[in-house]
């Protein structure tokens, strides 16, 4: 298990030190009115929601399953609180309206649960699904106008600090939790048992469907945190554009941290790991200054870069030593 | 075709001081190997003892650590299965590893299928698998999907998927685990023929009399060890068993007359009547008592598996009625059938049984921790406490509860299967194969388990290809054919033969599968 971490703690260690080298003030902190400012901490507090997103991710890829509709659920999230707060400035209607939109999304991941476990359709036409529709969804929402906002408490959520950035404590505090619940039930051992043989587990009497049920469920709440961070961030919401492709990194934080898209066995730390690792990436690329029309190429090189030194038989190679190819 | 001994032909298989170990198991220690053109050479030993590895570590699935593997004079090293096939070596693994979800043809000419203006020719190449699995007596529809077949045609394909082509080494690793007699005699005929044209012909197999029939020689060994290299006709049973295991038999043989036969006069715990299920099994009564053991006799196809999955809720009865201890029970699936004290254990070990990335303790405890639910785990001590009992009950190798079950040897794999179903402690143990690979010593040693919890009380439902085997431990033995339940017999007077003579109906039937 360490060893699988190996390389994506390197991989990052080389990320920041190229920044390091282009921007010597990068790991420089200061303190201003009890809130932390620099480089790092703008990882942290962009990470976050990408990282939010990847945990919810990973239990649902544990299970053999994928799920796309993340971003358009992080966009539905942000356009139903904005809508709700409206012009209101008052803490209480900004908590309602989050309460109403995290409700909204649990029931759009119980909408994915089940397309999967009920309808038994694939997980990646079933996500589809809300992919595309939950952006008109969100558009409907917001009349197809960007909504903005004017309310203080809200904007804690994504633009806040408490030392740390709020969001990327939220983040941390699901991470922990997730973690302390997987392992200390056995919901963990029963996902990677669903995951690598269904119909075993099935045959165990494992309740496969419950069990795929509440990690879509997961997922989306994950996802609608993620796109509170988002709208409270800029203090609006754009139906179109929050949370754009970020399915995409939120899947590439997960395998880089070294979960098979192929289910079964899943580690948080490398989720965490891996979303740490993209952000640092984004930033990066406009650190060193990477032009716009190569940044998604140089992307993807590194995450190629990564996962390659994953792969047991690059890594065989480069290590000569005996490889195991499973029969 | 046994080469004369004075002045062998050169081998076509030479391995040298081959050397193989994994983390924390040492697989393969210097390990010498002969394998001539022309014979069928039998590798024996216990589960465990490396052969399955040495197979791998001729075909390119392992690399050794140190040593040489010689082929028709010329030192190889594959860096790949594919590239052995290539080389000629063709191979059955031990677990069927073929796509479920092709066709029959599809996975026995994968990578090689015939074409036509570019693209795959079907036609032709349902046509050519029908030809080669007619060759082995198999007549199923090539066109069906092969994840519709019972594990022993899944088995049966595989070896014509390995004859299909031209090869001078035919490696089959336990490839009659899961047959019956009569697939059995027509796998070796197919043998006979291959080793009379020259081809050199690995085997593997746990059963002693199918090793004495068909082998020429035979390498045995022990412990990832080399014991000895013996032309069969000069070595006896007791002397290989001896090798095998390491010590004398005696302890088998006291087993073996111990089963006496008994009269459970137990409460009926289960009741079926006219269940069934369309396609899969005509309807049927059966009736077990607690504390006996129905051993289920039919041939391939006959509904065997059938049978215990309508029992076990695997599958939905489309009719019938199923009674426990007294009280309906509407089966809705394996969770409602543990419930009520039912427990099953798979012929399909990797399919439907192991989770093979865990380990061997979380595939110990899976069954009673889904019946607990996510949300009470079972405290550690209780697991550990649990997990030790068993691997020691049945003597499972390595002993180390956190190794993946993926990298046991086959027969302890079978072994954590069954140790998953004990560990619920079921009212109804339903085994489908549960000496699927095992040896000979184990066989025994679980016949013997099975016994002793059908006198403290548990109903067994066993099912198994080996006749033998269902005659000596089965107080009562029901008998199927074409899907239908044709006879019961009182266990304590039947014999094989009387069994054989109902299964095969009088007339010898067509062998068809599926
Ligand atoms: N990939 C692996 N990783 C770790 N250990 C392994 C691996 N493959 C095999 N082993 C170990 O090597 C030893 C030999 O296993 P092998 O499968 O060759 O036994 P076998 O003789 O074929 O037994 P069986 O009759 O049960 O099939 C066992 O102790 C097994 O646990
Ligand atoms: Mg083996």
């Amino acid at each position: 298990m360490k060893n699988r971490l190996l390389w994506p703690l390197l991989a990052l260690a080389a990320l920041l030190l190229l920044n390091l080298i282009v921007t010597p003030s990068f790991f420089s902190l200061r303190m201003q009115d009890g809130a932390l400012y620099g480089g790092l901490v703008d990882v942290l507090k962009n990470g976050a929601p990408t990282l939010l997103i990847a945990l919810g991710m990973t239990l649902v890829i544990a299970t053999r399953g994928i799920d796309l509709s993340v971003g358009a659920v992080a966009a539905i999230a942000g356009a139903v609180t904005c809508v709700h707060i409206g012009t209101s400035g008052s803490a209480g209607t900004a908590i309602a309206g989050m309460a109403i939109a995290l409700v909204l999304c649990a029931v759009l991941g119980l909408w994915n649960g089940f397309l999967v476990a009920g309808l038994g359709i694939q997980p990646i036409i079933a996500t589809l699904v809300l992919m595309t529709a939950g952006r008109g969804v969100a558009m409907l929402v917001t009349e197809g106008q960007i909504v903005t906002v004017n309310n203080t408490a809200y904007k804690q959520v994504g633009a806040g600090f408490l030392v740390l950035p709020i969001s990327i404590l939220i983040s941390l505090l699901v991470l922990g939790l997730v973690a302390f619940v997987t392992r200390k039930t056995a919901l963990g051992m029963l996902i990677e048992a669903v995951g690598v043989n269904p119909e075993a587990s099935r045959l165990a009497g494992v309740r496969s469907r419950t069990i795929i049920w509440t990690v879509y469920v997961f997922a989306a709440v994950c996802a609608g945190i993620a796109g509170l961070m988002i709208s409270s961030n800029v203090s609006a919401a754009d139906a179109n554009n929050a949370g754009l492709w970020i399915e995409m990194d939120a899947i590439l934080a997960v395998v880089i941290g070294g979960t098979s898209l192929a289910g079964g066995r899943y580690s948080l730390t490398g989720t965490l790991l891996g979303a740490l690792i993209i952000q640092t990436l984004t930033t990066t690329v406009y650190t060193i200054g990477v032009a716009p029309e190569v940044t998604l190429v140089f992307k993807a090189v590194v995450v190629i870069a990564v996962c390659l030194v994953q792969a047991p038989k690059a890594r065989a190679a480069l290590s000569f030593r005996k490889v195991a190819v499973p029969s | 075709m046994t080469p004369p001994l004075n002045e062998p032909p050169p081998p076509v298989v030479e391995m040298r001081g081959i050397s193989l170990a994994f983390p924390g198991v040492k697989a393969l220690q210097d390990v010498d190997f002969r394998l001539f053109p022309g014979e069928v050479h039998a590798l024996m030993g216990e589960n465990g003892a490396g052969k399955s590895t040495l197979i791998k570590t001729l075909t390119g699935v392992h690399r050794p650590d140190g040593g040489q593997v010689v082929l028709g004079g010329d030192e190889v090293a594959f860096s790949s299965p594919g590239e052995a096939q290539h080389a000629g070596i063709s191979t059955v693994y031990q677990e069927v590893n073929l796509c479920a979800n092709l066709t029959v043809a599809e996975n026995i000419l994968l990578g090689r299928e015939p074409r036509r203006f570019g693209g795959i020719d079907f036609p032709a190449m349902r046509k050519r698998a029908g030809e080669v699995l007619a060759r082995i007596g198999v007549h199923i529809d090539p066109g069906s999907s092969l994840g519709e077949h019972p594990i022993a045609v899944q088995q049966l394909v595989a070896i014509a998927r390995a004859i299909a082509v031209d090869c001078r080494v035919l490696v089959l690793d336990e490839p009659t685990s899961s047959l019956d007699a009569g697939e059995v005699a027509e796998l070796f005929r197919i043998m006979r023929v291959l080793r009379d044209e020259g081809v050199a012909i690995l085997f593997v197999s746990h059963f002693l009399d199918q090793v004495y029939e068909i082998s020429d020689r035979m390498t045995v060994l022990r412990n990832g060890s080399l014991v000895g290299e013996h032309l069969t006709a000069d070595v006896d049973r007791r002397t290989l068993i001896a090798q095998m295991i390491g010590r004398d038999l005696g302890a088998l043989e006291a087993i073996e007359d111990a089963a006496e036969k008994r009269h459970p006069d137990g409460p009926v715990l289960l009741h079926a009547s006219e269940l069934g299920r369309r396609g899969a099994i005509d309807p049927f009564d059966l009736e077990i008592r607690a504390g006996e053991v129905v051993g289920l006799a039919g041939l391939l196809g006959s509904g065997r598996t059938e049978l215990a999955r309508l029992l076990f809720g695997a599958d939905r009865a489309d009719s019938g009625r199923l009674v426990v201890d007294g009280k309906p029970l509407r089966l809705r699936g394996p969770r409602s059938a543990i419930a009520a004290g039912i427990a099953f254990s798979s012929e399909d070990r990797k399919g439907e049984g192991l989770v093979a990335d865990l380990s061997i303790r979380d595939n110990l405890v899976l069954a009673m921790q889904a019946a607990r639910g996510w949300t009470r785990p079972l405290p550690r001590r209780t697991k550990d406490q649990l997990v030790e009992k068993y691997l020691k009950a049945l003597d499972i190798r390595p002993a180390n509860p956190d190794a993946l079950v993926r990298t046991l040897s086959g027969g302890n794999q079978q072994k954590v299967l069954l140790a998953r179903w004990l560990v619920t402690e079921p009212r109804l143990l339903i085994l489908d194969e549960p000496t699927r690979g095992i040896d000979i010593g184990a066989k025994a040693q679980i016949q013997q388990l099975v016994t002793t919890l059908a006198a403290e009380g548990t109903a067994v439902l066993f099912i198994s290809a080996e006749l033998e085997e269902v005659v000596r431990i089965s107080d009562r033995i029901v008998v199927l054919r074409d899907r239908r339940k044709i006879a019961e017999l009182d266990g304590s007077v039947t014999g094989v033969d009387e069994v054989v003579e109902l299964i095969a109906g009088g007339a010898a039937p067509e062998k068809v599968v599926s």
